[in-house]
Protein backbone atom coordinates (compact mmCIF):
# COMPACT_ATOMS: atom_id res chain seq x y z
CA UNK A 1 0.00 0.00 0.00
CA UNK A 2 1.35 3.31 -0.94
CA UNK A 3 1.81 5.82 1.79
CA UNK A 4 -1.37 7.91 1.79
CA UNK A 5 0.42 10.86 3.34
CA UNK A 6 2.99 10.95 0.54
CA UNK A 7 0.23 10.52 -2.01
CA UNK A 8 -1.68 13.45 -0.53
CA UNK A 9 1.43 15.62 -0.62
CA UNK A 10 2.17 14.66 -4.20
CA UNK A 11 -1.35 15.64 -5.20
CA UNK A 12 -0.95 18.98 -3.45
CA UNK A 13 2.38 19.58 -5.19
CA UNK A 14 0.91 18.66 -8.56
CA UNK A 15 -1.99 21.12 -8.24
CA UNK A 16 0.25 23.89 -6.91
CA UNK A 17 2.88 23.33 -9.61
CA UNK A 18 0.16 23.43 -12.22
CA UNK A 19 -1.06 26.78 -10.95
CA UNK A 20 2.40 28.35 -11.28
CA UNK A 21 5.33 27.07 -13.33
CA UNK A 22 8.65 26.97 -11.50
CA UNK A 23 11.73 27.69 -13.61
CA UNK A 24 14.86 25.55 -13.30
CA UNK A 25 17.27 27.29 -10.93
CA UNK A 26 19.94 26.25 -8.49
CA UNK A 27 22.06 27.73 -5.73
CA UNK A 28 24.29 30.50 -7.05
CA UNK A 29 21.65 31.83 -9.42
CA UNK A 30 20.36 35.36 -9.01
CA UNK A 31 16.58 35.32 -8.72
CA UNK A 32 13.83 37.86 -8.87
CA UNK A 33 10.99 36.61 -6.70
CA UNK A 34 7.64 38.30 -7.17
CA UNK A 35 5.92 38.23 -3.79
CA UNK A 36 2.24 39.00 -3.34
CA UNK A 37 1.76 41.58 -0.62
CA UNK A 38 -1.61 42.47 0.87
CA UNK A 39 -1.92 46.08 1.98
CA UNK A 40 -5.28 46.61 3.60
CA UNK A 41 -7.69 45.46 0.92
CA UNK A 42 -5.31 45.95 -1.99
CA UNK A 43 -2.99 43.25 -3.22
CA UNK A 44 0.16 44.06 -5.15
CA UNK A 45 3.32 42.27 -6.23
CA UNK A 46 6.67 43.15 -4.73
CA UNK A 47 9.97 42.09 -6.30
CA UNK A 48 12.71 40.63 -4.14
CA UNK A 49 16.00 40.12 -5.96
CA UNK A 50 19.03 38.31 -4.63
CA UNK A 51 21.22 35.24 -4.80
CA UNK A 52 19.73 31.83 -4.16
CA UNK A 53 21.99 30.38 -1.48
CA UNK A 54 20.10 27.17 -0.66
CA UNK A 55 17.37 24.89 -1.86
CA UNK A 56 15.55 22.28 0.15
CA UNK A 57 13.84 19.61 -1.91
CA UNK A 58 11.20 18.00 0.28
CA UNK A 59 7.96 17.68 -1.65
CA UNK A 60 5.41 20.23 -0.50
CA UNK A 61 7.86 21.44 2.16
CA UNK A 62 10.42 22.49 -0.47
CA UNK A 63 11.94 25.90 0.10
CA UNK A 64 14.63 28.14 -1.33
CA UNK A 65 16.63 30.85 0.41
CA UNK A 66 17.39 34.16 -1.29
CA UNK A 67 20.05 36.47 0.12
CA UNK A 68 20.59 40.10 -0.78
CA UNK A 69 22.32 43.12 0.67
CA UNK A 70 19.70 45.75 1.48
CA UNK A 71 21.04 49.19 2.50
CA UNK A 72 24.30 47.59 3.59
CA UNK A 73 22.56 44.94 5.68
CA UNK A 74 22.41 41.30 4.65
CA UNK A 75 18.85 40.03 4.30
CA UNK A 76 17.79 36.43 3.77
CA UNK A 77 14.29 35.26 2.98
CA UNK A 78 13.15 31.67 2.86
CA UNK A 79 10.34 31.09 0.36
CA UNK A 80 8.26 27.94 0.21
CA UNK A 81 8.73 26.75 -3.36
CA UNK A 82 5.03 26.08 -3.92
CA UNK A 83 3.55 28.98 -1.95
CA UNK A 84 0.75 30.79 -3.77
CA UNK A 85 2.13 34.01 -2.26
CA UNK A 86 5.09 33.66 -4.62
CA UNK A 87 3.56 34.97 -7.84
CA UNK A 88 6.57 34.22 -10.05
CA UNK A 89 10.27 33.37 -9.93
CA UNK A 90 12.54 34.77 -12.60
CA UNK A 91 16.16 33.71 -13.12
CA UNK A 92 18.12 36.93 -13.67
CA UNK A 93 21.62 35.50 -13.81
CA UNK A 94 23.07 32.08 -13.43
CA UNK A 95 26.20 31.40 -11.41
CA UNK A 96 28.93 28.82 -11.07
CA UNK A 97 29.23 27.43 -7.55
CA UNK A 98 30.69 24.21 -6.18
CA UNK A 99 28.49 23.86 -3.14
CA UNK A 100 24.79 23.15 -2.60
CA UNK A 101 24.48 25.54 0.34
CA UNK A 102 26.25 28.88 -0.02
CA UNK A 103 26.27 29.81 3.65
CA UNK A 104 29.86 31.00 3.29
CA UNK A 105 28.47 34.09 1.52
CA UNK A 106 27.18 35.32 4.88
CA UNK A 107 30.70 36.14 5.98
CA UNK A 108 31.64 37.83 2.72
CA UNK A 109 30.77 41.20 1.22
CA UNK A 110 31.61 43.21 -1.88
CA UNK A 111 34.05 41.71 -4.35
CA UNK A 112 34.59 38.59 -2.27
CA UNK A 113 30.90 37.73 -2.48
CA UNK A 114 30.85 37.65 -6.27
CA UNK A 115 29.76 34.56 -8.12
CA UNK A 116 31.11 33.83 -11.59
CA UNK A 117 28.40 33.75 -14.22
CA UNK A 118 27.57 30.38 -15.66
CA UNK A 119 27.67 30.51 -19.43
CA UNK A 120 26.31 27.69 -21.44
CA UNK A 121 28.85 27.34 -24.23
CA UNK A 122 29.18 23.66 -23.50
CA UNK A 123 26.64 20.94 -22.90
CA UNK A 124 23.73 23.17 -21.94
CA UNK A 125 24.07 25.24 -25.11
CA UNK A 126 24.00 22.10 -27.23
CA UNK A 127 20.94 20.89 -25.37
CA UNK A 128 19.26 24.26 -25.83
CA UNK A 129 20.06 24.21 -29.55
CA UNK A 130 18.65 20.72 -29.84
CA UNK A 131 15.51 21.75 -27.97
CA UNK A 132 15.11 24.78 -30.23
CA UNK A 133 15.50 22.59 -33.30
CA UNK A 134 12.91 20.20 -31.93
CA UNK A 135 10.54 23.10 -31.22
CA UNK A 136 11.03 24.41 -34.75
CA UNK A 137 10.33 20.98 -36.18
CA UNK A 138 7.23 20.62 -34.03
CA UNK A 139 6.05 24.07 -35.07
CA UNK A 140 6.59 23.26 -38.72
CA UNK A 141 4.73 20.01 -38.30
CA UNK A 142 1.80 21.64 -36.54
CA UNK A 143 1.74 24.35 -39.22
CA UNK A 144 1.65 21.67 -41.87
CA UNK A 145 -1.17 19.98 -40.03
CA UNK A 146 -3.04 23.26 -39.80
CA UNK A 147 -2.83 23.86 -43.53
CA UNK A 148 -3.85 20.28 -44.11
CA UNK A 149 -6.84 20.85 -41.85
CA UNK A 150 -7.73 23.98 -43.77
CA UNK A 151 -7.44 22.11 -47.02
CA UNK A 152 -9.74 19.44 -45.74
CA UNK A 153 -12.19 22.08 -44.56
CA UNK A 154 -12.17 23.68 -47.97
CA UNK B 1 -25.22 13.79 19.15
CA UNK B 2 -23.78 11.78 16.30
CA UNK B 3 -21.42 8.87 16.48
CA UNK B 4 -17.68 9.46 16.14
CA UNK B 5 -15.34 7.68 13.75
CA UNK B 6 -12.27 5.64 14.66
CA UNK B 7 -9.31 6.69 12.55
CA UNK B 8 -5.60 6.12 12.32
CA UNK B 9 -3.20 9.04 12.52
CA UNK B 10 -1.04 9.14 9.40
CA UNK B 11 1.10 12.13 10.26
CA UNK B 12 1.40 15.83 9.74
CA UNK B 13 1.87 17.85 6.59
CA UNK B 14 0.94 21.31 5.42
CA UNK B 15 -1.38 22.91 2.96
CA UNK B 16 -2.02 26.41 1.70
CA UNK B 17 -5.15 28.29 2.67
CA UNK B 18 -7.13 30.38 0.20
CA UNK B 19 -5.22 33.51 1.13
CA UNK B 20 -1.91 31.76 0.63
CA UNK B 21 -0.80 31.16 4.20
CA UNK B 22 0.64 27.84 5.30
CA UNK B 23 -1.69 25.78 7.48
CA UNK B 24 -0.46 22.78 9.52
CA UNK B 25 -2.52 19.71 8.82
CA UNK B 26 -2.85 16.26 10.40
CA UNK B 27 -4.12 13.48 8.18
CA UNK B 28 -6.32 10.78 9.67
CA UNK B 29 -7.12 7.66 7.71
CA UNK B 30 -10.58 6.10 7.94
CA UNK B 31 -10.29 2.43 7.08
CA UNK B 32 -12.59 -0.39 8.07
CA UNK B 33 -14.43 1.48 10.81
CA UNK B 34 -17.54 -0.59 11.56
CA UNK B 35 -20.34 -0.38 14.09
CA UNK B 36 -19.87 -3.58 16.10
CA UNK B 37 -22.56 -3.18 18.74
CA UNK B 38 -25.33 -0.83 19.83
CA UNK B 39 -26.01 -0.25 23.51
CA UNK B 40 -29.69 0.33 24.31
CA UNK B 41 -31.55 1.78 27.26
CA UNK B 42 -33.49 -1.49 27.76
CA UNK B 43 -30.43 -3.72 27.81
CA UNK B 44 -27.59 -1.51 29.01
CA UNK B 45 -29.20 1.57 30.53
CA UNK B 46 -27.60 3.98 28.10
CA UNK B 47 -27.36 4.55 24.35
CA UNK B 48 -24.04 4.21 22.56
CA UNK B 49 -22.46 2.65 19.50
CA UNK B 50 -19.46 0.41 19.82
CA UNK B 51 -17.04 1.12 17.00
CA UNK B 52 -14.35 -1.22 15.78
CA UNK B 53 -11.42 -0.78 13.46
CA UNK B 54 -8.04 -2.32 12.53
CA UNK B 55 -8.53 -5.53 10.58
CA UNK B 56 -6.78 -8.48 12.16
CA UNK B 57 -6.44 -12.21 11.75
CA UNK B 58 -9.27 -14.01 13.56
CA UNK B 59 -6.75 -16.35 15.21
CA UNK B 60 -5.25 -13.36 16.99
CA UNK B 61 -8.48 -12.94 18.96
CA UNK B 62 -9.74 -15.17 21.71
CA UNK B 63 -12.74 -17.35 21.00
CA UNK B 64 -15.22 -15.09 22.78
CA UNK B 65 -14.16 -12.07 20.72
CA UNK B 66 -13.99 -14.09 17.52
CA UNK B 67 -17.60 -15.24 17.93
CA UNK B 68 -18.77 -11.63 18.20
CA UNK B 69 -17.54 -10.89 14.71
CA UNK B 70 -18.69 -14.20 13.24
CA UNK B 71 -22.22 -13.68 14.62
CA UNK B 72 -22.40 -10.13 13.33
CA UNK B 73 -20.91 -11.04 9.97
CA UNK B 74 -18.11 -8.55 10.38
CA UNK B 75 -14.38 -8.91 9.75
CA UNK B 76 -12.27 -9.47 12.87
CA UNK B 77 -11.30 -6.14 14.39
CA UNK B 78 -8.65 -5.37 16.96
CA UNK B 79 -9.60 -1.93 18.27
CA UNK B 80 -12.99 -1.39 19.92
CA UNK B 81 -14.24 1.83 21.41
CA UNK B 82 -17.63 3.06 22.53
CA UNK B 83 -19.15 6.36 21.57
CA UNK B 84 -22.24 7.80 23.27
CA UNK B 85 -24.93 8.92 20.83
CA UNK B 86 -28.43 10.36 21.09
CA UNK B 87 -31.42 8.05 20.45
CA UNK B 88 -31.99 9.23 16.89
CA UNK B 89 -28.32 9.01 15.89
CA UNK B 90 -27.91 5.29 16.42
CA UNK B 91 -26.10 3.67 13.51
CA UNK B 92 -27.13 0.03 12.91
CA UNK B 93 -24.69 -2.80 13.60
CA UNK B 94 -22.55 -3.71 10.60
CA UNK B 95 -22.65 -0.25 9.08
CA UNK B 96 -19.31 1.11 7.90
CA UNK B 97 -18.43 4.66 8.89
CA UNK B 98 -16.54 6.70 6.35
CA UNK B 99 -14.70 9.96 5.93
CA UNK B 100 -17.87 11.53 4.47
CA UNK B 101 -19.31 11.35 7.99
CA UNK B 102 -17.68 14.76 8.46
CA UNK B 103 -17.76 17.76 6.17
CA UNK B 104 -15.13 20.36 5.35
CA UNK B 105 -15.36 23.45 7.53
CA UNK B 106 -16.91 21.78 10.57
CA UNK B 107 -15.10 21.43 13.90
CA UNK B 108 -14.23 18.15 15.57
CA UNK B 109 -12.87 16.90 18.89
CA UNK B 110 -10.16 14.26 18.65
CA UNK B 111 -9.37 11.78 21.41
CA UNK B 112 -6.19 9.71 21.51
CA UNK B 113 -3.47 8.40 23.78
CA UNK B 114 -0.47 10.70 24.02
CA UNK B 115 3.10 9.58 23.53
CA UNK B 116 4.50 8.22 26.78
CA UNK B 117 7.45 10.12 28.24
CA UNK B 118 8.04 7.75 31.15
CA UNK B 119 8.78 8.94 34.69
CA UNK B 120 9.60 12.59 34.11
CA UNK B 121 10.96 15.20 36.50
CA UNK B 122 9.11 18.36 37.52
CA UNK B 123 11.00 20.51 35.01
CA UNK B 124 9.91 18.46 32.02
CA UNK B 125 6.48 17.51 33.33
CA UNK B 126 5.28 20.82 34.76
CA UNK B 127 7.69 23.34 33.23
CA UNK B 128 9.22 24.13 36.63
CA UNK B 129 12.33 26.29 36.59
CA UNK B 130 14.57 24.00 38.61
CA UNK B 131 17.20 25.19 41.04
CA UNK B 132 20.19 27.43 40.37
CA UNK B 133 23.21 26.28 38.45
CA UNK B 134 25.70 27.82 40.92
CA UNK B 135 25.70 29.65 44.28
CA UNK B 136 26.23 26.51 46.29
CA UNK B 137 23.48 24.33 44.81
CA UNK B 138 24.68 20.77 45.10
CA UNK B 139 23.44 17.88 42.92
CA UNK B 140 19.85 19.18 42.78
CA UNK B 141 19.80 21.45 39.74
CA UNK B 142 16.64 19.92 38.25
CA UNK B 143 14.77 19.43 41.53
CA UNK B 144 11.31 20.92 42.23
CA UNK B 145 12.43 22.47 45.53
CA UNK B 146 10.19 22.75 48.54
CA UNK B 147 6.75 21.11 48.44
CA UNK B 148 5.18 22.08 51.78
CA UNK B 149 4.74 24.83 54.33
CA UNK B 150 5.53 24.99 58.09
CA UNK B 151 4.10 23.26 61.14
CA UNK B 152 0.77 24.47 59.88
CA UNK B 153 -0.59 22.84 57.70
CA UNK B 154 2.12 20.28 58.39
CA UNK B 155 1.46 18.31 55.25
CA UNK B 156 1.95 18.45 51.53
CA UNK B 157 -1.27 19.41 49.76
CA UNK B 158 -2.89 16.91 47.46
CA UNK B 159 -2.30 17.40 43.71
CA UNK B 160 1.05 19.04 44.46
CA UNK B 161 2.83 18.97 41.13
CA UNK B 162 5.80 16.65 41.32
CA UNK B 163 7.76 14.21 39.20
CA UNK B 164 5.86 11.19 37.86
CA UNK B 165 4.52 9.40 34.81
CA UNK B 166 4.16 11.79 31.90
CA UNK B 167 2.23 11.06 28.74
CA UNK B 168 0.57 7.78 27.75
CA UNK B 169 -2.74 9.21 28.91
CA UNK B 170 -5.95 9.77 27.00
CA UNK B 171 -6.24 13.34 25.83
CA UNK B 172 -9.01 15.12 23.91
CA UNK B 173 -8.09 18.02 21.71
CA UNK B 174 -11.18 20.13 21.18
CA UNK B 175 -12.43 22.18 18.24
CA UNK B 176 -10.05 21.32 15.43
CA UNK B 177 -11.23 22.52 12.03
CA UNK B 178 -11.76 19.95 9.30
CA UNK B 179 -9.90 21.15 6.21
CA UNK B 180 -9.82 18.06 4.03
CA UNK B 181 -12.26 15.25 3.33
CA UNK B 182 -10.78 12.93 0.73
CA UNK B 183 -13.51 10.46 -0.19
CA UNK B 184 -11.32 8.54 -2.62
CA UNK B 185 -8.54 7.78 -0.16
CA UNK B 186 -10.80 8.03 2.91
CA UNK B 187 -8.80 10.76 4.61
CA UNK B 188 -9.81 13.40 7.13
CA UNK B 189 -7.49 16.38 7.41
CA UNK B 190 -7.76 18.50 10.55
CA UNK B 191 -5.98 21.75 11.24
CA UNK B 192 -3.22 21.53 13.81
CA UNK B 193 -1.84 18.61 15.74
CA UNK B 194 -3.48 15.51 17.18
CA UNK B 195 -2.30 13.69 20.33
CA UNK B 196 -0.32 10.48 20.00
CA UNK B 197 2.19 8.95 17.67
CA UNK B 198 1.73 8.30 13.97
CA UNK B 199 -0.23 5.10 13.29
CA UNK B 200 -2.00 5.63 16.63
CA UNK B 201 -5.79 5.24 16.88
CA UNK B 202 -7.81 8.43 17.11
CA UNK B 203 -11.51 8.86 17.85
CA UNK B 204 -12.92 11.81 15.91
CA UNK B 205 -16.25 13.29 17.05
CA UNK B 206 -18.28 16.40 16.30
CA UNK B 207 -17.05 19.33 18.38
CA UNK B 208 -19.09 19.87 21.54
CA UNK B 209 -18.16 23.54 21.87
CA UNK B 210 -19.00 24.68 18.35
CA UNK B 211 -22.29 24.99 16.52
CA UNK B 212 -22.36 22.27 13.93
CA UNK B 213 -23.38 22.90 10.33
CA UNK B 214 -26.96 21.93 9.47
CA UNK B 215 -26.04 19.81 6.45
CA UNK B 216 -24.11 17.13 8.33
CA UNK B 217 -25.11 13.62 7.23
CA UNK B 218 -27.37 12.34 10.02
CA UNK B 219 -26.82 9.84 11.61
CA UNK B 220 -24.01 9.12 9.14
CA UNK B 221 -23.14 9.19 5.42
CA UNK B 222 -25.60 7.19 3.31
CA UNK B 223 -25.44 3.43 3.61
CA UNK B 224 -26.13 2.85 -0.09
CA UNK B 225 -22.96 4.75 -0.97
CA UNK B 226 -21.09 2.75 1.61
CA UNK B 227 -21.80 -0.62 0.05
CA UNK B 228 -20.32 0.28 -3.30
CA UNK B 229 -17.19 1.50 -1.63
CA UNK B 230 -16.91 -1.53 0.62
CA UNK B 231 -16.84 -3.68 -2.49
CA UNK B 232 -14.22 -1.40 -3.95
CA UNK B 233 -11.97 -1.48 -0.92
CA UNK B 234 -12.28 -5.24 -0.75
CA UNK B 235 -10.95 -5.42 -4.28
CA UNK B 236 -8.06 -3.19 -3.30
CA UNK B 237 -7.29 -5.45 -0.39
CA UNK B 238 -7.20 -8.43 -2.72
CA UNK B 239 -4.82 -6.56 -4.99
CA UNK B 240 -2.56 -5.75 -2.10
CA UNK B 241 -2.32 -9.48 -1.64
CA UNK B 242 -2.60 -9.53 2.12
CA UNK B 243 -4.01 -12.95 2.98
CA UNK B 244 -5.01 -11.82 6.46
CA UNK B 245 -7.64 -9.47 5.10
CA UNK B 246 -9.01 -11.97 2.64
CA UNK B 247 -9.35 -14.64 5.25
CA UNK B 248 -11.21 -12.29 7.56
CA UNK B 249 -13.61 -11.45 4.80
CA UNK B 250 -14.20 -15.09 4.09
CA UNK B 251 -14.80 -15.74 7.73
CA UNK B 252 -17.25 -12.89 7.84
CA UNK B 253 -19.12 -14.14 4.84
Amino acid sequence: MTNLLQKFEQQQVATLAEARAIPAFRPGDTLKVMVKVVEGTRERVQAYEGVCIARKNDGINSTFTVRKISYGEGVERVFPLYAPAVAAVEVVRRGVVRRAKLYYLRGLTGKKARIVERNDYGVAAAAAKEAAAKDAAAAAESAARMTEGQDAAE
Amino acid sequence: MRSGVLTQKLGMTRMYSENGTVVPLTLLSVKDCYVVDVKTIERDGYVAVQLGTALTKPQRLNNAQKQVFVKKELPALRILQECRVSDDAVVPVGEQLRAEHFIVGQYVDVTATTKGKGFAGAMKRHNFGGLRATHGVSLTHRSHGSTGHREFPGKVFKNKRMAGQMGNTQVTQQSLKVLVIDTENQLIGVQGCVPGANKGWVLVRDATKKTLPADLPYPTAKASDNKAVIAETNNNVAEDNIPAHESTENAAE
